[in-house]
């Protein structure tokens, strides 16, 4: 029986050439060095890939990619679908772990030198894969069909429609059809499941394909430079001399990891379940503060914290020139030193853009630049800033929520971060420049002087002269006499006499 | 190995080469003809399908009734909704469209599009301080829907309208963008 097995296996073998394959593949010798812990993002990423494949075939087989019926399909998987919920979780993870790893590899790689002669087409591959799983991480959150998803393509629709001349035609390529309806569900959906992984699948074999034939980068030795006329040579003469079968001499480490990640997916799909969908996708719903994935957050941040004046600029052009310098990377720095220890600028770079998105990313977690839009009906204004005032004051208090002031401005901790906080505004702006400021508004503040009848202003202005620590003294003129400033100074009001004895 | 298989050939038989090499290469180029215009038949409808959404003649905007001018108020803004003039049948709620509505004294209308010219977030209306703000990165806009503070380029889109038979019209059909406002 077994003999009869092995006669099967040797006749399919003989056909389909499967131990010759496997032997200049899997088998193929690398670097001893490159068995690295160092050198396990890459088939961690193509891990996720795989996980990404299985589970949205999986919700392919169940989801309706229309507008009117997406929404309703992801609730139907979330609550009617057998495990649907965690396939669901396990693709979202998936796509989160995918996209940290693939920069964890992107870094890594960059590090060790590895774009360098002659392995520039393995770089280049490797930025085309970057693109086209930032693009499925987006189009993916489009096919989550909720309120995210239809504002975050009205986002996009806006900074296509910037474009100069061409913008009308390309938003409208973009939504297919004029407005963000049924047919621009179906071409994001054809983007996710057809054209962006088709290409990835193509891609990732000249990526594998180029690591067979110009190699795995070795290790880079601090002062070992990479020079075209004998990197060649030296670096077979090493394969030759010290090289390992990558299976199953290097594999142990790739194998670990990604056993790991899949667990970490599993685990993460099971602890914290799947993503939304919060909100239908009705425009007219507009009860909502769109908010774009954890790994656009820094776009967001961007968009929102650039002056005005360069915005169409950078949004047209700054995409084009990231990943022009991405792909200038391995001619801007061909041969030379490898190793991070003796290239400071690689090091810093990577360290200066990390902390950079990450530092817009946390903004972006809680956006500051955004107004809350409900802070005027669910935010009260704290006690400590009522008692002791006057009615006067406690009027203008009145005013400064009813306006919906703290919308943008907050204060002892309650309210919107657009604008100034106002704990202490009396130390900063006398109540003339408040009075000014108040009526005529300024570049990020509206001018409410149409909307303020006088005594609303003079209550408003009243009550914020009193924010100020008791410890501080409030802003003064100096033009005034400094009688009159003496005089002033003096507590002069219920509120300051409050805050005198605190 | 062709090069050899001809010097071989040539060697063999240099009085057939002639008669049949100008034959191979005469059906090497009938066959990339052949397909190239085979490749044109398929390419001009393929070609067509796909850029047909290019198309951008404006044709997609009409008048549409927002109702009774009495569901307006004087010196009111108030949301209303349209169902958007071109659709397919299973666009679902995307295709109903929000706009704000402002009534002034008389019979003096403004309509507003829903989406900032910043970025095209829901703005929303206050009533208490005459101001729409934008969700996103904090926009704002008067009553009259002109650029009062943050980061967007211009006031809010304006759609058109008119009064006919006791009823608001609007002139929409398409998502405002800076380019080409409603």
């Amino acid at each position: 029986m077994i003999e009869r097995l092995r006669k099967i296996a040797i006749w399919i073998d003989d056909r389909v050439y499967v131990s010759k394959i496997f032997a200049a593949t899997a088998g193929h010798h690398v670097p001893r060095t490159s068995g690295s812990w160092f050198y396990v993002f890459g088939s961690g990423t193509l891990l996720c890939f795989m996980v990404q494949i299985v589970t949205g075939i999986c919700l392919a087989l169940v989801y309706v990619p229309s507008s009117g019926q997406a929404y309703t399909s992801l609730e139907y998987l979330n609550y009617q679908q057998q495990f649907g919920w965690f396939l669901r979780a396990m693709h979202n993870w998936g796509s989160n772990f995918m996209v940290a790893i693939m920069l964890a590899h992107l870094a890594q790689v960059f590090l060790f030198g590895a774009f360098k002669y002659p392995r520039e087409m393995t770089w280049i591959s490797g930025v085309v894969l970057l693109l086209c799983t930032l693009g499925m991480a987006f189009t993916g959150q489009v096919l989550r069909f909720d309120q995210d998803a239809y504002w975050g393509l009205g986002i996009g629709a806006a900074m296509a429609g910037r474009v100069p001349v061409m913008g009308p035609a390309i938003v409208h390529m973009m939504l297919g059809g004029p407005i963000i309806a049924g047919e621009t569900l179906s071409r994001f959906f054809t983007l996710h499941v057809f054209v962006i992984p088709g290409s990835i699948l193509a891609i990732v074999s000249l990526h594998l394909r180029l690591v067979l034939t110009k190699g795995i980068n070795e290790y880079p030795v601090p002062g070992k430079l990479v020079k075209k006329e004998t990197y060649t040579e030296e670096y077979e003469a090493e394969i030759k001399q010290s090289g390992v079968p990558f299976f199953p001499k290097a594999i142990s480490k790739d194998l670990i990891f990604s056993g790991l990640v899949l667990m970490g997916i599993v685990f993460c799909a099971a602890y914290f379940g799947p993503a939304g969908p919060h909100g239908i996708p009705d425009p007219t719903q507009i009860n909502t503060a769109p908010k774009p994935d954890f790994f656009f957050l820094w776009l967001y941040g961007v968009l929102s914290l650039m002056p005005d004046y360069m915005e169409t600029v950078v949004m047209l052009t700054a995409p084009f020139i990231v990943i022009g310098i991405l792909f200038a990377v391995p001619f801007i720095s061909n041969t030379g030193e490898k190793s991070p220890r003796r290239r400071p600028v690689a090091v810093l770079s990577v360290l200066f853009i990390f902390i950079v998105l990450g530092a817009f990313n946390y903004l972006g977690t809680y956006a500051p630049w955004s107004p809350k839009m409900e802070a005027w009906t669910s935010a009260a204004t704290p006690t400590n800033y009522l008692e002791g005032r006057s009615p006067l004051e406690r009027q203008g208090a009145l005013v400064f929520h009813n306006k919906q002031c703290i919308n943008c401005h907050s204060i002892g901790g309650e309210g919107g971060l657009r604008g100034p906080v106002l704990d202490s505004v009396a130390t900063r702006l006398t109540g003339d420049q408040l009075v000014r400021q108040v009526i005529q508004g300024s570049g990020n503040m509206p001018a409410y002087g149409k909307n303020l009848s006088p005594p609303e202003v003079a209550a408003l202005v009243a009550f914020m002269s009193t924010l100020h620590k008791p410890t501080e003294a409030p802003a003064r003129d100096s033009t005034r006499s400094a009688q009159a400033a003496s005089e002033i100074k003096q507590p002069n009001t219920t509120a300051e006499m409050a805050n005198a004895k605190r | 190995m062709a090069v050899k298989e001809l010097e071989v050939i040539s060697e063999k038989a240099p009085e057939r080469l002639h008669i049949e090499m100008p034959r191979r290469a005469f059906l090497l180029k009938l066959g990339f003809l052949l397909n190239g215009v085979a490749a044109t038949m398929v390419s001009v409808p393929l070609l067509g399908y796909l850029l047909s959404a290019f198309r951008n003649d404006g044709g997609f905007t009409s008048w549409i009734t927002l109702g009774s001018l009495n569901s307006f108020p004087e010196n009111q803004t108030r949301m209303a909704k349209f169902r958007n003039p071109y659709t397919r049948p299973w666009d679902g709620q995307t295709a109903d469209i929000p706009c704000w509505v402002r009534r002034m004294e008389g019979g003096n209308f403004q309509i507003f599009a829903i989406n900032c010219t910043h970025l095209g977030c829901p703005v929303r209306w206050f009533q208490e301080s005459h101001l729409f703000m934008c969700p996103c990165h904090g926009g704002a806009f008067y009553e009259d829907g002109s650029h009062a503070s943050g980061p967007p380029p211009r006031g809010l889109y304006e759609y058109k309208c008119k009064i006919e038979d006791g009823q608001l019209w609007i002139h929409g059909g398409q998502l405002p963008t800076l380019n080409q406002p409603a």
